[in-house]
Formats: C-alpha cells, sequence, structure tokens
C-alpha cells in the first residue's frame, strides 16, 4: 500500500468522521439506537434468563453481546448512508477524479467506519456495566468479542457500500439496512440456540450471525467455544463483500 | 342538500381518495403488513420459552404475542396519516382545497377512514396468520368482532397523532422521525411479557404508565382470557381518550393551518 494510496484512504476517512461528528442528526441516532434496544432487552426481558435450560450466567451480559454485535454492524450500514449520500450529491465523483486508485475511496470509509465504533462501544459498554452486567471473561476473552464486533462492522459496511456505490441515491438506505436488521433478528437474540423453537431454530443455524454470537456469548461467560469458527466465517463475509463493494465500485465509475 | 348529507358527500370523496392513494402505493402498504409479522415470527420463536417461566398466562407464546402485532401496524397507520397530509400540504393540494368549501372534519376524516379500513383489513389477516400458527382465541366470534373495532378506535388514535405531526410541521419528513419515538412506546410495554413478570423495577414502571401496555393487554385479554372487563374497559378507555384527543388537537391545527393559507 504506498503513500498516495493511504494518503487518499485516511482524507476520505477524516472527512467521513469530521461530517458525522459536526452534525448531531447523524450520530446521536446511531448511539440511541443500541442503548434502546440495550434497555428494552436485558432490562424488560430479564425473567427470560430464569427460563429452564437457559443456563448463561447473567442476562445482561447476555443481550450485551448481541447489542455490541447490533451496534458495530449498524455503524457500518450507516456509513453506507454517508457514501450514498456523497455519490448522491456529488461529492464522490470529485472523490473519484482526486484518487488514482479508487478503493482507496472504500478503503477510507471502512477505516472512518471503524473509528467510530470507539465512540459507540464505549458508551454500550459503560451503559451495560451502569446496568449491572457482569464479565466473567478476561482480557483475551474481551479482545476477542470486540474484534469480532469490530470484523463485523467492516463486513456490514462493505455490504452497505455495494449497494450505496451501485444505487448512488439515499433513497437506497432501506435496502441496505432491512437485510442487516433481518438477517441479526434471525440469530438466537433472545435465548440460546439449543431453545429457540419452530421454523427460526434452523434459519439461525444457518445464519453466519448465529456463529458470531454464539462465539461472543462464550467469551464473555470466559469459557470460549467455536470462536475459531466465528472468525472464519466473518473473514469470509468480508473477502465476499470485499469483493461486492469493489464491483459497486467500478460500477459507480462506469457511471461516471 | 342538508348539510349533513354535504358533509357526507365530502368525507366520501375524501376518503375514496385517501384508499385509492394507499393502494396505489403498495410500497407504503407492504411493509406495514410484512414487518409485524416478521417481528412475530422472531419473538415467537425466540421467546417460546418463556411460556415455562412461573406465573406466565398461557403456554402457548404466539397467543401471547399476536396482541402486538396489531399494535404495531397501527403505528404504521400514523406514519401513513401524517405523511399523506403532509404531502398535501407540501404539494400545495391543502391550499387548493381550502379554497373549495371542502370542511375540516371532511378532510380529517377522509384521511382517517383509509386507514381504519386498512387496520380492519389488517386484523383479519394476522388473526388468519395467527390461528394458522396455533393461536387460541378465547372470546369466540363475538371477541372479533370486539377486537376489530377496539383496532379501528386505535388506528384512529394514532392516525390522529400522524395528523397533528403533520399539520405542525407541513413536513413528510418530520412525520417520518417520530417513527422511532413510536417504536420505543411498543418496546417499552408489555408486548414481551406480562407486566407482572418484569423484573427490573424501573422497566416495570415504564411499562405501567406506558398507554401502549393497556391497548395490547385489551387485546391479548380476548385472546388468553376471554371476556376480562377490567383489560376491556383499561383499553377502551385508553384507545378512545387517544383518538378524541388527537382528533381535537388535529381539528384545532388544521381551523389555524386554514387560516393562514
Amino acid at each position: 500500500m504506498n503513500g498516495p494510496y493511504l494518503s487518499a484512504a485516511l482524507g476520505v476517512c477524516w472527512r467521513y468522521l469530521h461530517n458525522l461528528y459536526t452534525r448531531p442528526s447523524m450520530f446521536i441516532p446511531s448511539l440511541v439506537f443500541p442503548l434502546f434496544f440495550l434497555a428494552a432487552f436485558a432490562g424488560g426481558l430479564s425473567v427470560v434468563g430464569d427460563a429452564p435450560n437457559f443456563g448463561y450466567y447473567d442476562f445482561t451480559a447476555f443481550q450485551f453481546c448481541f447489542i455490541l454485535i447490533q451496534a458495530s454492524t449498524l455503524a457500518g450500514v450507516f456509513a453506507g448512508f454517508s457514501i450514498a449520500s456523497d455519490f448522491e450529491q456529488g461529492m464522490g465523483r470529485r472523490m473519484m477524479m482526486a484518487t488514482a486508485h479508487r478503493s482507496s475511496i472504500v478503503l477510507g470509509y471502512t477505516l472512518g467506519a471503524a473509528a467510530r465504533l470507539a465512540v459507540t462501544w464505549t458508551v454500550v459498554t459503560g451503559a451495560a456495566l451502569l446496568g449491572g452486567m457482569e464479565v466473567a471473561g478476561g482480557g483475551l476473552d474481551l479482545a476477542g468479542i470486540y474484534s469480532i464486533a469490530l470484523l463485523s462492522n467492516i463486513a456490514a459496511l462493505l455490504f452497505a457500500a455495494g449497494i450505496a456505490l451501485r444505487f448512488r441515491s439515499i433513497q437506497a438506505g432501506p435496502l441496505m439496512q432491512l437485510p442487516v436488521f433481518i438477517i441479526l433478528f434471525l440469530a438466537p437474540v433472545y435465548v440460546p440456540q439449543e431453545l429457540l423453537t419452530g421454523w427460526i431454530e434452523p434459519t439461525a443455524s444457518v445464519n453466519p450471525i448465529t456463529a458470531l454470537l454464539n462465539a461472543a456469548r462464550s467469551l464473555m461467560a470466559g469459557e470460549p467455544t467455536g470462536v475459531l469458527t466465528a472468525f472464519v466465517v466473518v473473514l469470509g463475509m468480508i473477502a465476499l463483500m470485499a469483493v461486492w463493494a469493489l464491483s459497486g465500485m467500478r460500477k459507480a465509475e462506469t457511471a461516471g | 342538500m342538508s348539510e349533513s348529507s354535504t358533509l357526507a358527500v365530502q368525507v366520501t370523496a375524501m376518503a375514496g381518495r385517501s384508499v385509492t392513494r394507499l393502494l396505489r402505493q403498495p410500497a407504503a402498504i407492504v411493509p406495514s403488513l410484512i414487518f409485524p409479522i416478521f417481528l412475530l415470527a422472531v419473538n415467537v420463536g425466540g421467546l417460546d420459552s418463556a411460556t415455562d417461566l412461573p406465573g406466565f398466562p398461557t403456554d402457548s407464546y404466539i397467543t401471547f404475542a399476536l396482541a402486538f402485532t396489531f399494535i404495531q401496524s397501527a403505528i404504521f397507520s400514523t406514519m401513513r396519516a401524517g405523511e399523506g397530509l403532509a404531502q398535501d400540504i407540501e404539494n400545495g393540494f391543502f391550499n387548493r382545497l381550502v379554497l373549495t368549501p371542502m370542511r375540516p372534519s371532511a378532510l380529517m376524516a377522509g384521511q382517517l377512514v383509509g386507514l381504519v379500513l386498512l387496520g380492519q383489513l389488517q386484523a383479519l389477516l394476522y388473526l388468519a396468520i395467527g390461528f394458522a400458527a396455533g393461536a387460541d382465541f378465547e372470546a369466540g366470534i363475538g371477541g372479533i368482532a370486539v377486537l376489530v373495532v377496539l383496532v379501528s378506535i386505535i388506528s384512529v388514535g394514532f392516525g390522529g397523532i400522524g395528523l397533528v405531526m403533520a399539520l405542525r410541521s407541513g413536513s413528510g419528513e418530520a412525520v417520518q422521525g417520530m417513527f422511532p419515538l413510536m417504536f420505543v412506546l411498543l418496546f417499552f410495554s408489555s408486548m414481551a411479557l406480562p407486566r407482572n413478570l418484569i423484573e427490573t423495577d424501573w422497566f416495570r414502571t415504564i411499562t405501567d404508565i406506558n398507554p401502549v401496555s393497556y391497548l395490547i393487554e385489551a387485546i391479548r385479554s380476548l385472546m388468553i382470557t376471554g371476556w376480562d372487563p377490567h383489560a376491556l374497559i383499561a383499553g377502551f378507555a385508553v384507545a378512545i381518550a387517544l383518538a378524541v384527543g388527537t382528533i381535537a388537537a388535529s381539528a384545532m391545527l388544521l381551523r389555524r393551518r386554514m387560516m393562514r393559507s
């Protein structure tokens, strides 16, 4: 990766973060959204943790793992909205003219989406700890959880970028948000996978988010299982979505 | 032509326009039909084990959860009514209407009739899906009639919130901005668990003061208990108060806006 390439990516990243944190209407919803779900699930459903065979040590920690992955993936999707908006308003075209390697634009947004997680994670983790969450895992386990969340953010950003670069309109927002929202909720959100019933049980077993969620919850409990599988799954998603995003960039180039 | 028949003609004309506009926008109707069913399916699959908790009122989570689909679709009607009127304001149709002998009440009633019809259709669709999935309905045929009436009043109430937003802001975007707030009302209610089983004190307090809890519990009582006068009276009282309050507020705002136009 040469100097100008990285410089372009960092420029896009800085511009994205500057726009994000100077417009409260853009970053406040992305912070409030996970807090709302944390309060509604960990607060309202805590008795579900007493259900027979639930078998997890702390319901708030159980829900926190989902909320962390949800907040991270949605932060990636929200960055996709910014890409769509930039290309709709002509900024994307100017960025393409200013960079020799257009993939650096995608890299810039990816770095920006990852950087915004620092604030999201601080707020969500702080709220969960204030809400009485017990952390059973050690430092390495926690690093594993946040790594899974970071990688899911990158995968979601690349997915949303692929849509944004193809449609180049903020009107494509639901196409970025809805599939991610649906795939998140088709994982074991409320109870462990073994307690799911009906059609959602086989659906969750083939849902890649389930592997990430199960691994994050096992790390939080200090009893890691399926962690390697989770990393393979999320890295596979990133590889797939990188191809999707870069082919979207080529479509944007062709459109001019 | 008498005054009342003139009003009826005006309401019919506006209601016809409202229904036609809805039918011409499947993209606006389909999500409001599909999304509550999706959330129902996810919750039933995920929370079925909650029925094993001591004190849970039924052993069928779908019977318990079906009630919130009606409220969720009513919340969508907030958006539909508000966006419809905001669109009329934004594109100048409202100003042209002010120049005609059209009464404000006819304009409002027309917007809401379409919503009520759609709300009733949705109620029957959700019931059919619930029955197909094995939900019980203890109150029988009479209960279904009461459910349709209650859902209609709730649709008017939430639609009234949309009208108030549209008349205050005149902007479809502002009405859209209300959507997350309405969702908070739903999630911070007794939609997923009965209030007596909510362990977290602050959450239970919120569900106690959240009117949406009483709307859900009235519908749920028809399914689980049969005829529970306490739950039904509370649900109807909240629904009627919401409908009357929001219609009165929107009538006042409409008069002000017509004077300004």
